[in-house]
């Protein structure tokens, strides 16, 4: 079950390990995806904190947490392949980085799908 | 076309030197550890093929000696070749920067020294500055340096509070960047129906933390904003500063000052006011004007004129900010501007604003019924169309400036200035005709109905450029910077 | 009129179109007011040839006939005339940017050619396409050190440029960072001072490589233990040296920066100048300034395009990687241009008239009684003179023998008041050289 973030990144929760990615409506925004910057492995990040960014021709986008957690994992894969965030960003494939300790806590301030939906519509 | 790389042939040899007349050195004579192992792969081609490479090349681009080139905020007006002359003559390009470092070496340049003093006078009468620096080397910097003396004068006054710098969400990017890039953290201020700063915000958010305020004006849409003396006036109320973002003083030249407003600060760019060439991207040079309570954080150093009428370089300021450029300025472009700036004369100022907001006028007129205006009021400048209604067919603003390419005329800006979804901003200046101007939008409104009719035809342009439209998306993927 | 091309009628006809009865009206629709200032104080204009004969008048009241010694980063090397003729060209001189890629091959074909030359010159992977100067360059190579980590600690040499030195200093006011300086040792770099103040905090150490002096001093050890520390070591470096050279590539430095004037540009009273960056493929991101490469349309055709543009102001704003928007495109491609005409054999023909110039006058100067040279490291074209008296006051001396004789060091080297910074290139003839001698053994 994904929670959405208002700035645009999704996580998916298990246990005590959460991975995260970009809504498809983020990855339409930003247009072909040329470069990301991954997190360090190891760092330990707070919600709302900068964990990357993301660069297509036109625009760069910085990447939040929408949980906080420390980084356990990169999708190497992204690196030489951005077009995978462009093509499945909600999909296995597309997922940006891997969080264990998560502060479960913080989920309660996210969004549902329906909800992000909504307030994307907006 | 080929790179000169591919043309090369080992053992061709351009320009010959004269013959050593002194006991010769060479790499073997070096320490073998700082001995470079093999001579750098640079091309091996004959001056003939040099001079051929390079001249085919200049054809790939359009320049404004060949093509209308309406970019607004560019100000991509005719490049005088009195202008290159003046800056050729030995006299100045043969000049070294460190002469006056020798005794009485003012006395070496007193004819460059002279070309400084009157160009800041020039330009700090025409724009209502108490004085201005020639240092800074293109706008950004211009900007930089501004900003750089907001952060002085604060801190001589021994307010360390003032860490913000407010900015419209319509300013260039520049702008922002160059506020951090002093150490400051800007905010931005949203603009109101009419494209202009929105008063009632500012005032919610001027504070003591309020280091100052940079304002395009005009602004980024081509428009004055009547309010710009309240705004000023504001904020300096609140103890900030106002900069002036002063890329199209075109438009107002010879007939308003930005130092008459309130304004503490303003850069120029010489490279669209003043007629220096772009050179497809620089080099510029960026003055920047200062009313009097910014004169003792001026860049250094500065040239005093003496009571015998000489020249002299001063660097005793001891609040100045330092050095901003190695010397005194990007000099050779100093003065081609200068030079300019002799032919106009208190007249030709005048005239060139009313030609330029005329012609921006005239343009936006025989536009308005093909392409959507967000804003209903008369322009300065330029003007900006957006292809908002070009949109429903599926073409886009990229699509009808490549358009325009094929038809013969350079593209206007487009996508900025941000809060115009779809922008095409047209700036034509005052030496183009009223014939030129009616063949552009003739072509623009042909371009119109071609999307209207045929939209698959314009999404297809460039097809007359030696390429067509690039993989920028592949080029960021696996960037190729330099040649095999 | 300043190059207006409507006449009254044509102004007439729009004015007609817009509906407005006179261009005063059209002011008021604009919201401008009207003038408060009388612009009739500034003077009437000039006709292009009153222009002209007065910018003439001023051209001939310097001092270019002096036989020139100066250099300390700003040299009057020879510039071939067909550099003149290219830059010429209107296609380079009056285009704009090339954001329009298809309408701007040439520039972009240009660019990337330099970015090929100056990478192939200094022995790194990548370029920009330049930035305003010598001294900004070496400003963004701190602050993109300052970018790739959390280090706010700079290690600076003071054999570097003093006027680089004080376009630091004035830059880097505002920024979070603290910058140490490691005095130099008479014509040499202090390699071990400036190795024991890098700490795990330091982002950078940045040295001249030929040292302001002239010196040229070996590198590789040091700038392996610099990179052992992990800090990032930076070259600033004359392009002309290291024709002849080892390379920063090789020695190992991250980033190599400097000043690209020698490599054709007029000494043109300070500017415009060309400041040129290079760097790794690992640091390419971090690197500012604008960047050309390569790219392929519909029909396969290869082409140019600025690339990597999400690093820069007009799309990231306050995240930049700077606020610099110009590049110094034409005079980068008047640097291809001489690059390109001298070519491979004969830059390093220059760099070998220079070394051997530098050096017989060396000879000559210091057989000139109480004339010495300060140290004997090996030097490319310059070295440093200790004079039996003040070196600014004899220099000015030799002025009125027609000779530029040398940059006095006292302005910017409290202690050095007595040094003369010494420069020859490859257009010192030994007439010329013999000259000098001659009237500094007069003078002294």
């Amino acid at each position: 079950m994904k929670r959405y973030a208002k700035s645009h990144e999704w996580v998916e929760v298990v246990d005590n390990s959460a991975t995260v990615g970009i809504s498809k409506f983020a990855a339409e925004e930003l247009g072909d995806v040329t470069y990301l910057e991954m997190p360090e492995l190891g760092s330990e990040i707070k919600a709302g904190e900068m964990l990357g960014s993301i660069e297509s021709v036109k625009a760069a986008s910085d990447i939040f947490a929408p949980i906080g957690g420390t980084v356990i994992a990169v999708n190497e894969a992204l690196a030489t392949d951005p077009a995978i965030l462009n093509q499945s960003p909600e999909e296995e494939e597309g997922w940006i980085c891997r969080l264990e300790k998560i502060n479960a806590a913080d989920l309660a301030k996210l969004m549902s799908e329906a909800e992000y939906l909504e307030f994307v519509r907006k | 076309m080929k790179l000169i790389y591919d043309l090369s042939v080992p053992g061709r040899r351009g320009v010959r030197l004269p013959e050593c007349d002194v006991p010769e050195k060479n790499s073997t004579d070096l320490p073998e550890n700082l001995r470079r192992s093999e001579a750098a792969a640079l091309p091996e081609v004959s001056e003939l093929d040099a001079v051929r490479h390079f001249t085919l090349l200049s054809r790939q681009n359009m320049g404004v000696d060949t093509h209308f080139y309406p970019l607004g905020s560019c100000t991509m007006k005719y490049n005088p070749k009195i202008n290159e002359r003046v800056a050729a003559l030995p006299g100045f390009a043969e000049l070294h920067p460190l002469l006056p470092q020798l005794r009485n070496g003012n006395a070496l340049c007193q004819g460059a020294l002279e070309v400084l003093y009157e160009t800041e006078r020039l330009l700090s009468t025409l724009t209502g500055f108490a004085a201005t620096t020639l240092q800074p080397m293109a706008g950004a910097s211009g900007e930089l340096t501004s900003v750089m003396m907001f952060a002085a004068y604060h801190k001589a006054r021994g307010d360390q509070k003032r860490k913000i710098i407010l900015i419209p969400d319509s300013a260039h990017g520049t702008n922002p960047a160059s506020a951090v890039a002093a150490g400051f953290v800007c905010q931005e201020i949203p603009s109101n129906a009419e494209g202009d700063i929105d008063i009632e915000k500012l005032k919610a958010v001027l504070s003591d933390q309020v280091a100052g305020i940079m304002l395009t004006c005009p602004n980024t849409l081509g428009f004055f904003n009547q309010k710009v003396e309240e705004v000023t006036l504001l904020v300096h109320e609140a103890g900030g500063l106002a900069y002036c973002d002063g890329a199209n003083f075109n438009a107002i030249l010879g007939r308003i000052r930005p130092g008459d407003l309130g304004f503490d600060a303003m850069h120029m760019n010489t490279h669209k006011t003043f007629s220096t060439p772009h050179g497809g991207g620089g080099p510029g040079a960026g003055a920047v004007g200062v009313a009097a309570r910014l004169i003792p954080f001026l860049p250094k150093s500065r040239v005093v004129k003496n009571a015998e009428d000489t020249f002299e370089l001063c660097y005793d300021f001891p609040q100045s900010i330092g050095y901003v450029a190695p010397f005194y300025g990007n000099f050779g472009i100093l003065l081609r501007a200068y030079t300019y700036l002799l032919m106009c004369g208190c007249k030709g100022f005048q005239r060139i604003s009313e030609n330029a907001v005329l012609n921006a006028n005239y343009v936006r007129f025989l536009l308005a019924p093909y392409y959507e205006q967000k804003y209903e009021r008369s322009c300065m400048h330029e003007c900006v169309l957006s292809a908002s209604r070009q949109t429903t067919r599926g073409v886009h603003a990229l699509d009808i400036a490549k358009a325009l390419l094929d038809a013969g005329f350079h593209a206007p800006t487009i996508y900025f200035p941000l809060i115009v979804p779809e922008a095409l901003m047209v700036e034509p200046t005052e030496t183009e005709s009223k014939q030129t101007l009616d063949e552009f939008c003739d072509a623009m409104i042909a371009i119109a109905k071609e999307a209207e009719k045929n939209p698959e035809q314009v999404k297809r342009c460039p097809q007359s450029t030696p390429v067509g439209r690039l993989d920028e998306v592949a080029a960021a993927r696996q960037p190729v910077l330099t040649a095999r | 009129m300043p190059f207006i091309a409507n006449t009254d009628t044509d102004r007439q006809a729009m004015l007609a179109a817009l509906g407005c009865p006179s261009m005063e009206e059209l002011w008021k629709r604009a919201n401008v007011p009207a003038p408060t200032f009388d612009f009739s104080q500034l003077p009437e204009g000039k006709s292009e040839f009153e222009a002209a004969r007065h910018l003439q008048h001023l051209a001939g009241k310097n001092a270019t006939d002096l036989v020139c010694f100066m250099g300390m980063g700003y040299y009057d090397h020879f510039i071939p005339a067909a550099v003149a003729e290219i830059l010429g060209q209107s296609g380079f001189y009056t285009a704009y940017t090339p954001y329009q890629a298809e309408a701007s091959q040439g520039t972009l074909q240009a660019i990337f050619e330099w970015q090929s030359a100056i990478c192939r010159l200094t022995g790194m992977e990548v370029s920009n396409a330049s930035l305003y100067d010598g001294g900004t360059a070496v400003f963004e190579a701190m602050a993109m050190a300052l970018r790739v980590g959390k280090r706010r600690e700079i290690v600076i040499s003071d054999a570097i440029s003093p006027i680089f030195r004080e376009m630091l200093k004035c830059y880097s006011a505002n920024l979070n960072c603290q910058i140490k300086y490691i005095p130099a040792c008479e014509e040499k770099s202090d390699q071990e001072s400036l190795l024991a103040a890098v700490t795990d905090q330091t982002a950078c150490v940045i040295v001249q490589y030929p040292n302001v002096f002239g010196t040229m001093e070996a590198w590789a050890d040091t700038v392996g233990a610099i990179k052992a520390k992990g800090a990032l070591a930076v070259c600033v470096s004359y392009p002309t040296a290291l024709a002849l050279l080892k390379t920063p590539g090789e020695l190992g430095f991250d980033i190599v920066v400097g000043e690209g004037q020698p490599l054709g540009l007029p000494l043109s009273f300070g500017g415009p100048y060309l400041g040129y960056m290079c760097t790794s493929m690992k640091l390419m991101r971090k690197m500012p300034g604008r960047i050309v490469g390569q790219a392929k349309d519909a029909q396969g055709r290869i082409g140019y395009v600025l690339t990597m543009q999400a690093r820069e102001q007009h799309i990231r704003r306050e995240n930049a990687m700077s606020n610099i928007c110009s590049n110094e495109n034409l005079c980068a491609l008047g640097a291809l241009a001489y690059m390109t005409l001298l070519g491979k054999e004969g830059l390093r023909n220059v760099a070998e008239l220079c070394l051997s110039k530098a050096h017989y006058a060396m000879e000559r100067l210091t057989a000139i009684s109480g004339v010495q040279r300060i140290g004997d490291s090996p030097f490319f074209n310059e070295f440093v003179l200790r004079l039996p008296g003040d070196a600014g006051e004899i220099a000015g001396r030799l002025v009125c023998k027609g000779f530029a004789a040398g940059m006095p060091l006292g302005k910017y080297y409290p202690g050095r008041e007595n040094q003369l910074l010494v420069s020859v290139t490859e257009k010192r003839s030994r007439a010329e050289i013999n000259l000098l001698a001659d009237h500094l053994e007069a003078v002294l």
